[in-house]
């Protein structure tokens, strides 16, 4: 579904990315792994367009979409959720989903209609879905930050994607939310039938959930693999795995 | 339909307080009614500006100029043309939004502040070409003595044209920012990033917000010319958006009708106090730092978070947004 084919991406003299290959396969979990700095997130920032990318490809279903817009590669079907809650924090939660169900659907233009009364069904079956229903009158900025960071991946359900792209998705959760999170993710990609794309520190949860697993070290990617190929692989045990 | 997106609450106050401005006229002296005409064609303009600073958040720093357009076109269209008088009074919205449109399709590419300095400098472009174009615009005299249609010949008739168009204008408005348009607006405002990642073309929108602020900037203009029967330059210089921009500021950008409230006390300042002293922005000046320092979501946002039901968190005010401890700027 997504080929990454020998990315790479500098600002000024730092290389970020120099030479990543990622494939991801239809319905497939996939991870993304590697040392803070390693450019997981430089990556991802690739392949939805928040960046341009200096050579390479980038393949979506057989179209190269490394030259598109943000806006438009998401109307492709790839949505993506932040590291740093990236919410609308002056609009309730109902309205943050909202938002995206609207752009999705392509009635964000419309003027003279009641927002309110517009793609109600679907923005609520996304806050039960997540688990966030009973607090859709909520503004979002008041919200706990594991509440943002589960709003922010509804946020990205609501352009009915093909491909969901999580960026740290427990990132500053206590261990029983991120163990709540990772339920949730798993249990939306059997339900929808999602594919996810999502990069993590916590080994265990990434060696759990994650049928193949991308290693980066220094913008470069080691391996992709099985769980099992990662775990045995000479250098990835060296440069990242290390002491375990 | 219409019904359920009418706050009712409001609604009754509203609704009295419109029917009071009404019958106000037959009691009080013709200089409060002309001051009241003022402060509601002052209040629209700042509803308009406010439409994309405070909804839309773009750094719309040459608002004026959208007013003054307008103001020319009608005024230019009835005194230079024999067209219908009615032709001039729909072309000055539309010539403004047009305006707007061009120039905010050059300003957009823009963000923040560069925004508005751009929009500073090809305002100001404007500005000049009405200033020195004596033979067209009447330069720095303007033009004086327009002539009105019958109907509205008397200052009581102007004032409730000038109502009942104030009127319709806040509840398109109202409509608009309740529309789906609306909320994206908004959430562009709060987070340009996360809109393109959900699939909306930021700018685009951002041109769309423009076109309609400076078209009702532009009705705005056409009712400042009801009112004084007069254009002049001042009113596309970079002061007066200056002027409106305080306004939104001090009655609260986040709220619906905060702006109406901010042109009022500063029409009512630059009326009563400048009587005493020409000085009278002084006043203005003190009162903005106070209200930096004390009312940052300005006086209606003030009263919002005061009076808002304490269980549920609805009101869109920066407080519970800090009390999260995120930054919503």
């Amino acid at each position: 579904m997504l080929q990454v084919e020998a990315v790479d991406k500098s600002f000024e003299d730092f290389k970020a990315v120099n030479g990543a290959n990622l494939t991801i396969g239809k319905g497939e979990v996939v991870a993304v792994i590697g040392p803070n700095g390693a450019g997981k997130t430089t990556l991802f920032n690739l392949i939805t367009g928040q960046l341009k990318r200096d050579k390479g490809k980038i393949i979506f279903k057989g179209e190269d979409i490394s030259e598109l817009p943000p806006y438009l590669i998401c109307k492709k079907g790839i949505a993506r959720s932040f590291q740093i809650a990236n919410i609308f924090p002056r609009l309730t939660v109902f309205g943050n989903v909202q938002v995206a169900v609207l752009s999705h659907q392509r009635r964000s233009s419309n003027l003279f209609r009641p927002a309110q009364n517009i793609a109600v069904e679907e923005t609520r079956s996304i806050l039960e879905s997540v688990g966030l229903l009973d607090k859709e009158k909520n503004v979002a900025g008041s919200l706990s930050h594991g509440d943002q960071k589960i709003l922010e991946m509804a946020i990205a359900l609501g352009n009915e994607p093909e491909l969901l792209i999580l960026d740290e998705p427990t990132a500053g959760m206590s261990p029983e939310e991120t163990l709540a999170t990772m339920e949730l993710i798993k249990r939306l990609a059997q339900i929808r039938g999602l594919t996810i794309l999502f990069c993590e520190h916590d080994m265990d949860i990434v060696f759990s959930i994650a049928q193949s697993i991308m290693v980066m070290r220094q913008g470069r990617t080691i391996i992709q693999g099985s769980p099992e190929e990662v775990r045995s692989n000479k250098e990835v045990q060296e440069a990242y795995l290390g002491g375990e | 339909m219409f019904k359920r997106i009418v706050y009712p609450k409001w609604f009754g106050p509203t609704a009295g307080l419109f029917i009071i401005l009404l019958i106000l006229p037959l009691f009080v002296p013709r200089f409060y009614v002309y001051i009241l005409a003022l402060i509601y064609v002052t209040s629209l303009l700042a509803m308009s500006l406010n439409m994309v600073v405070g909804h839309g958040g773009v750094f719309q720093l040459h608002h004026g100029v959208f007013y003054g357009v307008g103001a020319y076109t009608v005024a230019l269209m009835l005194t230079k043309t024999s067209l219908p008088m009615w032709v001039g009074f729909v072309a000055g919205p539309i010539v403004a939004a047009i305006t707007g449109l061009v120039i905010g399709w050059l300003c957009v590419r823009l963000t923040r502040l560069y925004f508005g300095m751009l929009q500073i400098s090809l305002g100001s472009l404007i500005w000049a070409i009405v200033f020195r174009w004596y033979g067209f615009t009447g330069g720095d005299d303007g033009i004086h003595g327009i002539r009105m249609p019958t109907f509205l010949s008397s200052l009581n008739s102007s004032y409730y044209f000038i109502l009942i168009f104030l009127v319709i204008s806040l509840i398109m408005m109202y409509l608009i920012l309740k529309s789906p348009f609306g909320n994206t607006f908004q959430a562009i405002r709060d987070n340009p990033q996360r809109c393109e990642a959900v699939g909306i073309n930021v700018r685009r929108y951002q041109l769309l917000g423009i076109t309609i602020a400076t078209f009702f900037g532009g009705v705005a203009g056409v009712l400042f010319v009801v009112l004084e029967r007069s254009v002049f330059a001042d009113l596309l210089f970079w002061t007066l958006s200056l002027e409106v921009f305080i306004m939104i500021l001090l009655g609260g950008w986040f709220t619906f009708a905060g702006p109406i409230l901010g042109a009022a006390i500063t029409v009512a300042l630059r009326t009563f106090v400048g009587k005493y002293t020409e000085y009278w922005t002084l006043i203005l000046g003190i009162i903005l730092i106070l209200l930096i320092f004390f009312l940052p979501e300005g006086v209606m946002g003030y009263f919002q978070e005061i009076f808002k039901p304490k269980t549920k968190e609805v009101a869109r005010g920066g407080q519970t947004v800090d009390a999260a401890g995120r930054s919503s700027r």
